[in-house]
C-alpha cells in the first residue's frame, strides 16, 4: 500500500508540475493552453535527441530540453496567442488545438510513430528502502524537484518583481499597464516558466514510462489540465495538491479495482469536486456584479 | 402564415433545407453516375454524421453558448445504443435473407436510430443536472471528463447474446455466445444498415427540430439566458429547465448521429468517440461560425472530406490541417481583416443600391 | 413646477410608519419589506429596511452613491438572499424564491447597467418579458403544431402594443444592441412590463437621457403605472425626476432609512439635507 502512495504521489507529482504551467497561464492569459501537452512531448524528445544523438550527459540535457520548451512556449505565445488577445476565449481554445496538432504532427514527422525508448537517467542512483517497499531514484528525484518548484514557484511570485507583475497582470491587466507594467513581457515570461516546467516534468515522465511517442503528452496533458481545475484553476497550490490527489486516485484505483481503467476514477472525483465546490478546491469564487 | 415578408430567421432555416437538398441531389447523382472514388463514396455516411454532430453541438455551444467538449461521448451512447439493439433484433435471423428485405433492414435502422436517440438523452439529461450549475471553463472541463467516463466506461463493457438472451457484463470471461461488444475491441459483427440517403433524412429531421426550436419560444427563452443569465432570471426564466433543454436535445441529436455512423460499419470501437473526436466537432462549429448552422454544415462537410482530398500531401496533411486551422482563426478574429472583408461587402452593397 | 400639485393625490398613514396615496388606502399593499438586512463577510450592507408600497404608488429610492440601493433591489428580487427580514408581495411571503420565481409572483425591475439580451431584437426582447404568458411547450415550438402560430401571432401582437407604450414599434425588428442608449433603457423597461408585473423597480431609468428624453419618461412612468394600474419603484440620482413624480420618497444612507415622506417633506427634512441633498442645496 505504501508503495501506491508513493507512486501516487510520483505521478501525481508529474502532474503537479504540469499542471503549475496549465494554472500559471491560465492565471495571466485566461486560456486554456491545450498545447501544453505538446510541449511536455517536445521536451521528451529533446532531452532524448540531446542524450542519444549528441551524447550529452543527462544533466546538460536537462537544461537543454528546458531551453528548447522555454523558446517554444515564448515563441507559440508570440505567434499563435498574442494576436488573439481580445478575441473570444473559445477562438483561442481552438487555436490551441491547432497549435497542439501541429506539435504532434510535426513530432510526427520528425521522429515517426515508432516510440523511442526514453533512457533511465537515474539508473547509477540505488533505489531506496523501506520496510518492503521498495522505491525508485526516479520516484525520489520527481518528489524533490515538486516541492523544490513548488517553493520557488512561491517565492517568485510573492518576492520577485516580475512575480508580481504576473499577479498584477493576472488581476486586471488594464490596470497592470496603467503602473507601467510590460504586460507582453510578463505573459511571455509566464508561457516561458510554464513551458520551462513542461520540459522538466517530460524529462521526468518519460524516465518514469520511458516509451516515447508523438501522442506522449496528450492524456497527461488532460490529466494535469484536471487536477489544475481539481485544485482550482489559477492557483498553484491548487495545481499541487490537485496533481498531488490526482496521481495517487489514480495508482491507487490501479491497484484496488484492476477491471476498471483508472481514469474513470479519476474523473469521477473531479466531477463530485467541483460539484460540491464549483470553484474546485483553492479556487476563488467570482460573482457577477448586479 | 400571415406575414407578407418571411422574417430572416425562417429564411435561413429553409435555405438550410435548400442546401441540405442540393448537397443530397449532387452526391446522389455522382453516386449513381459513378463519378465518385470510392474511398469518398465511402466517407458519404460519416460526413453526414458529422454534419448531424455540428449542427447538434452549434445548438449548446452557439445557441446556449457553452463550451461542451464532450459531445462525442453522446454520439458513442447513440451509437452502441443502437449496435446493441441491432444485434438483440437480428440475433437469429439469416443474414442474407436480413439483407435482401429492404423493408425490414428500414424498421431495424429506424429502431435502433430511436435508440441511439433516446439512450443519449437519457445520458445528457443524467449528465447535464450536474454540469449545467456549473459555469464557462469549469463546464467544459466537466463535459471532458464526462466524455472520458463514457468512453472508459465502455471499455470494460462486455455485451452478448446467448441462448436465454441479451446479457451486459464487467467480466470479460463470462462472455458466451455471440459477442456483440468486446469491451476496448468494440463492437463486431455490426450489419452496416445506414445509407447515404437515411442519413440525409435524419440530418432533415434533426435540422427541423433544431430549427425549429431556436425559433420558438424555447429557443428564445435559451438564447435569452446566454445573452444576459441575470436579466433572463429577472425575466422569469427558469435558467436550468432551459440549459437543459438544449443539453438534452443535442444529446439526443448527437445519438442520432453516433446510431447513423456506428451502423455504416461492421465493426466500431469505442475509441473512435474520444477527446478528439469531441474536438473535431468542435472545430467545425467554430470554423462554421458559432451560432450558424449553415457555416457548422459546410464547415462539417468540407472538413471531413478534406483529409481525403489532400491525399497527395500524404504524411503532411494532418500538418497542413492544425497549420490552416490555426490561420484561419488568426485571420477570422484579426481587425484589420474583418475590417477588409466588411468594406468589401459594403462596397458590394453600395454598388447593389446604385444599380437600383 | 405645477405638475407636482395637480397630478398627485394626497398621501396618507395606513398603519405604523407606512405612508401611501390616498387613493391606495383601501387597498392592500402590494409590497412590504421589514427588518430587511444583509451582510457581505462581516460588512452590513442593508440594515432594518422597512417600507410599504401602495397598489399604484411610485415611489423614489434616493440616497448617496453606495448607500445601499440596488442591493435592496436586488434583495427584493432575490438576486441576492436576505441575511434577515422579510419581503411580502401582495401580503405572501417570497421567502426562498428564486429571482424567477419572484417574478412570475409579480417584481419586475431593470438594471442600473442595462442588461438586454443583445443579439437578440428588440421584438424578441420584449418577447421574453412575455415567456410566462405565451402558451405552448417545447414540443408544439419543435413540430410547429397549429397552437404555436396561434400563440406566436399573440405574443407579436402584444410586443408590438407594448413596444407603442415608448413609441418603438417600428424598431421591433432591429438588433437589441444597435439601439442608442436612451432606447436600451427603454426597452428595458417595456421588457420588464411584458412580464406582467404588479410593481415595477427601475433602477437609474434617467441615466445617460438627456432633458427632453427625462422628461418624455416622466410622463411614460406615470402613463404606465394609470394604465396598468400597477406600483413602481425607482432608484434615481436626477431630482427633478424624482420630485416630480414621485408620491413618497425614502432616503437610504449606509444601507439605513434615514427618511421617509413626501417629496416635500424629504426636501426640508435636515438629516437627509445633511447626508445628501446639503451640497446642492442652493440649487
Amino acid at each position: 500500500m505504501l508503495t501506491y502512495l508513493i507512486n501516487g504521489i510520483s505521478l501525481g507529482s508529474v502532474y503537479a508540475i504540469i499542471a503549475l504551467g496549465y494554472t500559471m497561464v491560465y492565471g495571466i492569459a485566461k486560456m486554456l493552453n491545450f498545447a501544453h501537452g505538446d510541449v511536455i512531448m517536445v521536451g521528451g524528445y529533446a532531452a532524448y535527441c540531446a542524450m542519444a544523438y549528441l551524447g550529452w550527459p543527462p544533466a546538460a540535457a536537462v537544461v537543454f530540453s528546458i531551453a528548447v520548451c522555454t523558446m517554444l512556449g515564448i515563441v507559440i505565445e508570440r505567434l499563435a496567442y498574442k494576436p488573439l488577445r481580445e478575441a473570444t476565449s473559445l477562438a483561442v481554445l481552438i487555436t490551441a488545438i491547432g497549435v497542439s496538432y501541429f506539435l504532434q504532427n510535426a513530432a510526427l514527422l520528425i521522429w515517426s510513430s515508432n516510440p523511442k525508448i526514453f533512457p533511465n537517467i537515474f539508473a547509477s542512483m540505488p533505489p531506496l528502502k523501506i520496510g518492503d517497499a521498495q522505491i525508485s531514484a526516479v520516484t525520489i528525484v520527481t518528489i524533490c524537484a515538486n516541492i523544490i518548484i513548488m517553493i520557488a514557484l512561491t517565492l517568485f511570485t510573492g518576492k520577485t518583481k516580475m512575480g508580481k507583475a504576473m499577479r498584477a497582470v493576472s488581476e486586471d491587466k488594464g490596470a497592470a499597464t496603467l503602473m507601467g507594467i510590460n504586460v507582453n513581457f510578463t505573459i511571455s515570461m509566464t508561457f516561458a516558466i510554464g513551458s520551462g516546467l513542461a520540459a522538466i516534468a517530460g524529462v521526468l515522465l518519460c524516465t518514469a514510462y520511458p516509451n516515447l511517442v508523438p501522442t506522449t503528452g496528450a492524456m497527461p496533458g488532460i490529466k494535469a489540465f484536471v487536477a489544475a481545475v481539481f485544485g482550482g484553476i489559477g492557483s498553484i497550490p491548487g495545481a499541487m495538491i490537485g496533481g498531488i490527489l490526482l496521481g495517487v486516485i489514480e495508482i491507487v484505483a490501479r491497484a484496488l479495482v484492476p477491471a476498471v481503467p483508472s481514469d474513470i476514477f479519476v474523473f469521477a472525483v473531479l466531477i463530485i469536486v467541483l460539484l460540491i465546490k464549483p470553484d474546485g478546491l483553492l479556487g476563488r469564487k467570482i460573482s457577477e456584479k448586479v | 402564415m400571415d406575414k407578407k415578408k418571411m422574417n430572416p430567421a425562417s429564411k435561413k432555416a429553409f435555405m438550410n433545407y435548400g442546401l441540405v437538398a442540393v448537397f443530397f441531389v449532387v452526391f446522389q447523382v455522382l453516386l449513381s453516375t459513378k463519378n465518385i472514388s470510392s474511398s469518398l463514396a465511402g466517407q458519404l455516411v460519416p460526413m453526414v454524421a458529422y454534419m448531424i454532430m455540428a449542427v447538434s453541438l452549434n445548438l449548446v455551444v452557439g445557441i446556449s453558448g457553452e463550451l461542451s467538449l464532450g459531445h462525442a461521448g453522446f454520439m458513442s451512447v447513440g451509437a452502441f445504443s443502437a449496435v446493441i439493439l441491432e444485434a438483440a433484433l437480428t440475433s437469429g435471423m439469416d443474414p442474407s435473407s436480413f439483407n435482401k428485405n429492404t423493408g425490414l433492414k428500414i424498421a431495424v435502422l429506424v429502431a435502433a436510430v430511436v435508440c441511439g436517440a433516446i439512450m443519449a438523452a437519457i445520458a445528457g439529461f443524467l449528465i447535464g443536472i450536474p454540469v449545467l450549475r456549473l459555469k464557462g471553463d469549469y463546464l467544459a472541463i466537466v463535459t471532458l471528463a464526462f466524455g472520458e467516463i463514457i468512453k472508459n466506461l465502455l471499455y470494460c463493457l462486455y455485451v452478448y447474446i446467448d441462448d436465454s438472451g441479451l446479457h451486459f457484463s464487467l467480466d470479460p470471461s463470462s462472455v458466451t455466445g455471440t459477442t456483440v461488444l468486446n469491451g476496448p475491441m468494440g463492437a463486431l459483427g455490426v450489419k452496416k444498415i445506414s445509407s447515404f440517403a437515411a442519413g440525409i433524412v435524419l440530418l432533415f429531421i434533426i435540422l427541423i427540430v433544431i430549427q425549429n426550436l431556436v425559433n420558438s419560444r424555447s429557443g428564445r427563452a435559451i438564447m435569452a439566458i446566454r445573452d444576459n443569465r441575470i436579466a433572463a432570471e429577472a425575466s422569469g426564466l427558469h435558467i436550468t429547465k432551459y440549459k437543459l433543454m438544449a443539453f438534452v436535445t443535442s444529446a439526443a441529436c448527437a445519438g442520432t448521429a453516433g446510431a447513423l455512423y456506428a451502423l455504416n460499419y461492421s465493426t466500431i470501437v469505442p475509441k473512435k468517440f474520444d477527446f478528439n473526436t469531441s474536438i473535431l466537432v468542435l472545430v467545425f462549429v467554430v470554423l462554421g461560425g458559432i451560432g450558424n448552422m449553415t457555416g457548422s454544415l459546410i464547415a462539417a462537410a468540407i472538413l471531413t472530406v478534406l483529409p481525403e482530398l489532400l491525399r497527395q500531401f500524404q504524411d503532411y496533411r494532418m500538418l497542413v490541417y492544425a497549420i490552416v486551422l490555426i490561420l484561419v482563426m488568426l485571420l477570422t478574429n484579426n481587425k484589420k481583416f474583418k475590417d477588409l472583408i466588411s468594406n468589401l461587402f459594403k462596397k458590394k452593397k453600395a454598388g447593389e443600391e446604385v444599380q437600383k | 413646477m405645477s405638475r407636482d400639485t395637480e397630478k398627485r393625490s394626497g398621501i396618507v398613514e395606513v398603519s405604523g410608519k407606512t405612508i401611501v396615496p390616498e387613493r391606495d388606502k383601501d387597498r392592500p399593499l402590494v409590497l412590504e419589506a421589514m427588518h430587511l438586512g444583509i451582510d457581505f463577510g462581516g460588512l452590513t450592507a442593508v440594515d432594518e429596511f422597512n417600507i410599504g408600497v401602495g397598489a399604484t404608488e411610485i415611489m423614489g429610492l434616493i440616497g448617496p452613491n453606495g448607500a445601499g440601493k440596488t442591493t435592496v433591489f436586488n434583495l427584493l428580487t432575490k438576486v441576492y438572499q436576505p441575511t434577515r427580514g422579510t419581503i411580502l408581495l401582495n401580503g405572501k411571503d417570497t421567502q426562498g424564491m428564486t429571482p424567477a420565481s419572484v417574478n412570475e409572483a409579480g417584481i419586475a425591475r431593470t438594471f442600473q447597467n442595462i442588461r438586454l439580451f443583445d443579439k437578440l431584437t428588440v421584438e424578441e426582447n420584449v418577447k421574453i418579458g412575455l415567456h410566462n404568458h405565451i402558451g405552448y411547450g417545447m414540443f408544439t415550438g419543435m413540430f410547429r403544431l397549429p397552437k404555436y402560430f396561434k400563440e406566436e401571432k399573440k405574443a407579436h401582437e402584444k410586443a408590438l402594443e407594448l413596444l407603442d407604450i415608448f413609441d418603438m414599434a417600428g424598431e421591433a425588428d432591429v438588433r437589441a444592441d444597435s439601439l442608442p442608449y436612451g432606447a436600451q433603457r427603454r426597452l428595458e423597461i417595456v421588457r420588464a412590463l411584458a412580464t406582467g408585473p404588479k410593481i415595477l423597480l427601475l433602477d437609474e431609468p434617467a441615466a445617460g437621457m438627456n432633458p427632453s428624453e427625462t422628461e418624455e419618461l416622466m410622463k411614460n412612468i406615470e402613463k404606465i403605472r394609470d394604465r396598468f394600474g400597477i406600483a413602481v419603484m425607482l432608484i434615481e440620482h436626477d431630482m427633478k425626476l424624482v420630485m416630480g413624480i414621485c408620491e413618497t420618497i425614502a432616503v437610504l444612507n449606509f444601507g439605513k432609512i434615514i427618511a421617509k415622506g413626501t417629496p416635500s417633506e424629504i426636501q426640508n427634512d435636515p438629516g437627509v439635507i445633511e447626508a445628501y441633498l446639503g451640497t446642492k442645496k442652493e440649487g
